[in-house]
């Protein structure tokens, strides 16, 4: 069979006839003279502009961040035969899931009330009363998980009243755990979602289980993006001998084996398990951002310790082993042992590359703090830290972990602050090594700095959420890219020189 | 921790009425909280002796997000020891004043405004419930008693009448209900049979009558509510009892609002208004 020969968007509109109409449309554009746009543009790069950028208040350009409601359809995703349920517009609903599709390359199926301009009226009671119904009866859910868009929230729909509403008319069975969440769009970002959508989870279905005490430790992965992290703790925490949950399991539904069968529940944590969670002996975040106000309710309501430890580099993933073998009373294994001492071992065979580098780093504060961690322990240089959805408590977090190395003198962490602010950054104090997700692509296009791609969401390179970034194999996978990152850009510097090597 | 909510038509006198009783709660021992949810910011100004308490939504704006509000910078304390905040809002004609309503009841629940030691909290809302938002101190098992602010002139009972059937809107879902009717009086012709009679119809009571009495507008040009102004003066035993009914008040009822042909004839019926017939 031949391949069939189509010519791609990259090929197709360098032809020229494409080329003289985009230049015949110009005069249609009343467009800039081009050597005004290039003097602007070489402005953009001053201290001068930096400042301006700087003082900007009521924009923002490229912020590392996108909205609550994908974070709570995220976490509810993850639970077996759960339909996420969003009360709101159809677009919003089609934006999340083509975001997450477009990071996982996987199908995702959620649900829209499709309201219109007249539930914005009269309220959105009949279109979750209609939604619930057909939901249930069209996709036989085990759960129903309804979150929020702008519109809802700024008309004030009450979930809980609506929902107890379905019930009590018997459009869906009164025994269907429907938990909620309110997830404005317009506060916070898609951690806070998460956290949001968590709680009402955990709250709705746990209620009247308390029980024995099963023994179990609870695991909250956090708004994870890498489906390698969730297959990772899973391995690490059997290799221990540790009976856990996890609660919200999303590498069911995002990692999914290709069967040639298209099935629209693949799985995640089984509800009774879910349901159990509140008798287990303790619950672990491995983020501590979109798990605040979870972490704060089991802590409260189930009167049960609950602890925040993110293993993401070499002292995290220690002090990640050493509390859980101290809660559960379980040794660590030789084998983890061993993948530490590779990790160990892997770091001091690249740590010539990237001692002294300096990096500029943006995305979502857990992953952050672990990165900034990681590189200062390789003797990296931290200098520019964004967190667009960073607040004060974030601000004062880095800097405590910053100052415990003389590497992270050098930081400065601008929390609230988008890629645009990064951007007059990198210019005016240049960085050897940019880390961030897909859209710091235009940073690398703009600065020429190195990019690796790291966090959420990563669209246009395959398959690097499958990688885990925790635990001593994290590391091994970070250091990894880090160096090779590295590498590859000395290759391209020394390409017409007598350093071009061969050996690095 | 009682949750109360104060609503009824505009101008009739829900702030007076909410700040004087909640002033009579204090002296009779009980920690109280005020929330007032109007843009005008008018709820508190009897207790914090203040032209207008900034609020939630003005610092929100000053600051440009209502994350970095720090609860005490709007959560003031005033005459024996009541704590006051205002949800506040936007300029007339813009935006959404609902919303701000949310926002800042969210904003007071998550920086732990509502200590476990408050005995009663009073929301003062705006007119009518006229969006979901100034519906929100009847949410999720917020507010889950309501007095509507009234008067024997035939809009305020009107405005009544609708604002219970908000409330039977939440009570099946939410176990809203109805504490009653306070008739805070205008002087109309046989204005205490016929807010008893709208009482009986809407299947509450008429708790307390509140006689007119110009002690109060006295009281209100110095800022401060009668009972503080004037605490011998037949006015403030007036709220001083309609604090006591509200306290010892177990009579909470889902409330079974009338049509407007029944409202009006209960108006000729009590020969305020004349029917059609009679008028032609």
């Amino acid at each position: 069979m031949k391949a069939i020969r189509i010519k791609d968007h990259n090929e197709l509109f360098q032809e020229q006839a494409y080329l003289d109409q985009f230049e015949n449309k110009r005069e249609f554009e009343a467009p800039w003279p081009k050597e005004k746009v290039k003097e602007i543009a070489e402005w953009t790069k001053t201290a001068e502009y930096q400042e301006k950028n700087f003082a900007r208040k009521n924009i923002k350009i490229n912020p590392a961040k996108a909205c609550q409601p994908l974070g709570a359809i995220f976490c509810s995703s993850g639970f077996d035969g759960t339909m996420p349920f969003v009360q709101g517009a159809q677009g919003c609903v089609a934006y999340f899931r083509s975001h997450l599709n477009r990071h996982f390359k996987e199908p995702l199926a959620a649900i829209s009330t499709s309201m219109t301009e007249d539930a914005a009226v009269f309220g959105g009671l009949n279109n979750m009363l209609e939604g619930l119904e057909n939901a249930y009866t069209l996709y036989h859910p085990k759960m129903l998980a309804v979150c929020t868009t702008c519109m809802a929230e700024v008309i004030g729909d009450d979930l809980n009243a609506y929902i107890r509403t379905a019930k009590e008319k018997e459009l869906i069975p009164k025994e269907l755990p429907v938990p909620f969440a309110h997830t404005p769009s317009f506060v916070g970002s898609y951690v806070n979602g998460y956290d949001n959508m968590m709680k009402g989870i955990l709250s709705a279905i746990t209620t009247g289980k308390k029980g024995e005490p099963n023994g179990k430790i609870n695991i909250i992965m956090g708004f994870d993006t890498y489906t390698g992290d969730y297959h990772e703790i899973k391995r690490l925490l059997s290799m221990m001998g540790v009976d856990f949950t996890l609660l919200s399991d999303a590498s069911a539904i995002f990692d999914s084996p290709n069967t040639g069968e298209y099935k629209l529940y693949p799985g995640g944590t089984p509800l009774e398990e879910a349901m159990d969670s509140i008798n287990a002996s303790a619950t672990i975040a491995l983020q501590q951002y979109s798990t605040l106000k979870t972490m704060d309710y089991i802590r409260k309501e189930w009167s049960q310790k609950a602890l925040v430890l993110p293993p993401i580099g070499v002292k995290n993933t220690d002090f990640f082993f050493e509390q859980l073998s101290k809660l559960t009373g379980k040794p660590i294994p030789q084998e983890i042992e061993d993948e530490r001492g590779r990790a160990v071992d892997a770091m001091v065979d690249s740590h010539p590359y990237v001692h002294g580098k300096r990096f500029a780093l943006v995305g979502d504060p857990d992953l952050l703090l672990g990165l900034v961690s990681l590189l200062m322990e390789m003797g990296g240089i931290p200098v520019h830290i964004v967190c667009s959805m960073g607040d004060k408590k974030f601000e004062d977090e880095m800097q405590g972990l910053l100052a415990e190395s003389p590497f992270g003198s050098e930081a400065k962490v601008y929390a609230g602050k988008d890629m645009w602010h990064l951007r007059s950054l990198m210019f005016t104090d240049p960085v050897d090594i940019l880390i961030g997700n897909s859209y710091a692509k235009f940073l690398w296009r703009d600065t020429g700095t190195p990019l690796i791609r790291m966090g959420f969401p990563l669209f246009d390179r395959h398959h690097l959420h499958r990688y885990p970034v925790i635990g001593y194999q994290g590391v091994l996978n970070l250091v990894t890219m880090i160096v090779n990152r590295v590498l590859d850009e000395m290759d391209r510097k020394t390409i017409d020189t007598m350093s071009f090597d061969v050996i690095r | 921790m009682r949750q109360i909510a104060v609503y009824g038509k505009g101008g009739i006198g829900k702030s007076t009425t909410t700040q004087n009783t909640v002033a009579g709660l204090s002296q009779a021992g009980y920690k109280c909280m005020i929330v007032g949810c109007d843009p005008k910011a008018d709820a508190t100004r009897l207790i914090l002796h203040a032209k207008a308490q900034t609020t939630v939504m003005d610092l929100a704006r000053e600051r440009g997000t209502v994350e970095d509000l720090e609860v005490d910078e709007v959560l003031l304390t005033g005459f024996n020891g009541i704590r006051c905040a205002e949800s506040g809002g936007p300029e007339p004609g813009v935006g959404c004043a609902g919303r701000g309503v949310i926002t800042a009841i969210n904003f007071l629940e998550e920086n732990g405004a509502y200590d476990a030691d408050t005995d009663f909290v009073f929301y003062d809302v705006l007119g009518d419930v006229v969006c979901g938002g100034f519906a929100m101190p009847m949410r999720e098992g917020k507010a889950k008693e309501i007095y509507i602010v009234t008067s024997g002139e035939m809009m305020a009972m009107y405005a009544a009448n609708n604002i219970s059937r908000g409330i039977l809107k939440y009570a099946h879902s939410g176990g809203v209900r109805l504490g009653g009717l306070i008739c805070n009086s205008r002087k109309t012709d046989k204005e205490y049979e016929l807010i008893s009679e709208l009482a009986k119809k809407l299947g509450t009571q008429l708790i307390h009558f509140v006689p007119r009495d110009n002690q109060v507008q006295r009281a209100e040009l110095r800022r401060m509510t009668v009972i503080e102004y004037s605490p011998e003066h037949s006015q403030a035993e007036e709220y001083r009892m309609l604090a006591k009914k509200i306290a010892d008040n177990r009579d909470l009822v889902i409330p079974t609002p009338i049509s407007m042909d029944e409202l009006e004839q209960l108006l000729m019926d009590f020969g305020i208004m004349e029917s059609e017939e009679a008028a032609a």
